[in-house]
């Protein structure tokens, strides 16, 4: 299972990446990918919305089950990953890279660094 | 927890493996639902569906006793041959949806679904006391695997020693498939040509050797039930359940017009809802549960199985609906995570062109 030491992770799979500035991109892990299996249909939240950790702001869909995304920190959202629309199965080939699935920015301070890393996020996983 | 004789395998395929039934069975190997649902549309895919529960029916009253206790007629079954069937509560509902085989005059094997194996063996004999008849179950006798998709019977020929052409849809055949005893019986639940393989629990692994050596795909239960939906076959615990009454489906044509248990409280019950296949006209996958509204947002009915079509990459699914909506070309309307989404009443199978 690959968890790159660079990234941040939430307990609930997904994880973040600080880009420029206060941006950050999330996607989700591939552990959670794995899980889940073929990804068939992502729902992606609106460009602009204010968003609280902890809120639903995606939904992944796979052939058994859908599955809801976490904001892993505050902000607003600055873009999503429209490519998704009609290649789902990108989050399942390359969970940190082309299946991105959204921006936010403005995390409030502290958020970020609140987060797992790696080494944690694996061990929340011994912890399921 | 309990495990068919083909765990082993399944984990050596590196399937993920889940519970089902009590059972831990491959959900999917390597290659994921999506990849395993085509290659059975298109080539040939391999299950284990050896959790499944057989029980034998043998004895002088045998087939009146079935007669009485089913919804189709056994009794019309020629030697070998097989049907689809159900077995009716005294409510009107379904205990379980079957397939009962005629192995011989007043010899019957039924194979019912691993999550009712008690229901349905406890309901058969306590039907059948007093009756000059036998219930047992004979489960853990049989490994079964089923072998299904257009290029089965090209793996199966080089392998059994008869022609499989003799074998027609709903027959079954005793025959060794090589140099294992098995008996074939042209069935199964994906909507293509196949063969439901019953071998003795102690060859199940060579007789998996042998089928995927000679080019049949291991396939896990996520694309089983993808391809029974897709094909529009009901799965016991979502379209059917001991208060559904199968008049009100499409697969009305199981009940016929005989004496069977439970038939006054099945045949004078009105069809407020009936059971009917949908098509999302919106971008969203129907899940087991999710309302279903009309015009006005009033509620209707109710999704009881959905999936994306691995093969038409449509959203298709089964629910019930107000009877006034049931006709194929109505507009409904699936809620899908609060929001009202478009969907057409349509028949199924939802895969043929």
């Amino acid at each position: 299972m690959n968890t790159p030491d660079e990234l941040r992770y939430a307990k609930s799979h997904e994880w973040v990446r600080t880009d420029d500035g206060d941006v950050v991109t999330v996607g989700i892990t591939d552990h959670a990918q794995d899980q889940l299996g073929d990804v068939v249909f992502v729902e992606l939240p609106e460009v602009g919305r204010k968003v609280k950790a902890g809120d639903t702001v995606a939904v992944i869909e796979s052939v058994k089950t859908a599955s809801d995304i976490y904001a892993p920190v505050s902000g607003e959202v600055t873009a999503v990953n429209d490519a998704l629309d009609a290649k789902p199965e990108t989050v399942n080939e390359s969970p940190y890279g082309d299946g991105w699935l959204f921006r936010i920015s403005g995390s409030a301070d502290g958020e970020i660094e609140g987060l797992l890393d790696a080494a944690g996020y694996l061990r929340s996983l011994d912890e399921d | 927890m309990q495990r068919t004789p083909l765990y082993q395998k399944h984990v050596e395929s590196g399937a993920r493996m889940v519970e089902f039934a009590g059972y831990e069975m491959p959900l999917h190997y390597k290659g994921g639902i999506n990849e395993e649902h085509l290659t059975v549309r298109s080539a040939a895919g391999l299950f284990d569906v050896s959790h499944m529960a057989e029980l034998q029916v043998t004895g002088p009253e045998a087939t009146p006793f079935l007669q009485y206790a089913t919804l189709n007629d056994p009794g019309k079954l020629k030697l070998g041959r097989g049907q689809y069937n159900m077995l009716p509560n005294d409510t009107g509902g379904i205990i379980d949806d079957l397939y009962v085989y005629r192995e011989g005059e007043d010899q019957y094997l039924i194979v019912a679904n691993a999550a009712n194996r008690e229901a349905v063996a406890g309901h058969l004999g306590a039907l059948a006391e007093g009756r000059d008849c036998d219930v047992r179950d004979v489960t853990d006798d049989w490994a079964l695997v089923a072998l299904q998709g257009p290029r089965a019977a090209l793996v199966l020929e080089g392998l059994v020693d008869m022609d499989l052409t003799a074998i027609k849809r709903n027959a079954t055949a005793s025959a060794q498939l090589s140099g294992v005893p098995v008996t074939l019986s042209r069935t199964g639940y994906t909507g293509e040509d196949g063969f439901e393989i019953f071998s003795s629990s102690k060859d199940a692994g060579s007789v998996w050797d042998v089928l995927v050596r000679a080019g049949s795909v291991p396939c896990g239960l996520g694309a089983r039930d993808t391809l029974r939906l897709e094909a529009g076959f009901p799965l016991y615990g979502h379209e059917l359940t001991e208060s559904t009454n199968p008049l009100c489906t499409g697969f009305a044509w199981v009940v016929k017009d005989k004496e069977f248990h439970g038939r006054a409280a099945m045949w004078d019950a009105q069809c407020e809802q009936r059971l009917v296949g949908i098509r999302m006209v919106d971008r969203a996958i129907p899940r087991q549960g999710y309302r279903v509204m009309d015009r006005d947002r009033d509620i209707v009915g109710e999704v009881t199985s959905g999936t994306l079509s691995p093969l038409t990459r449509e959203s298709v699914g089964f629910a019930w609906v107000d009877a006034d909506l049931s006709e194929p070309g109505t507009r409904v309307w699936v809620e899908v995570r609060g929001r009202p989404m478009a969907a057409l009443v349509v028949k199924p199978p939802f895969h043929s062109s």
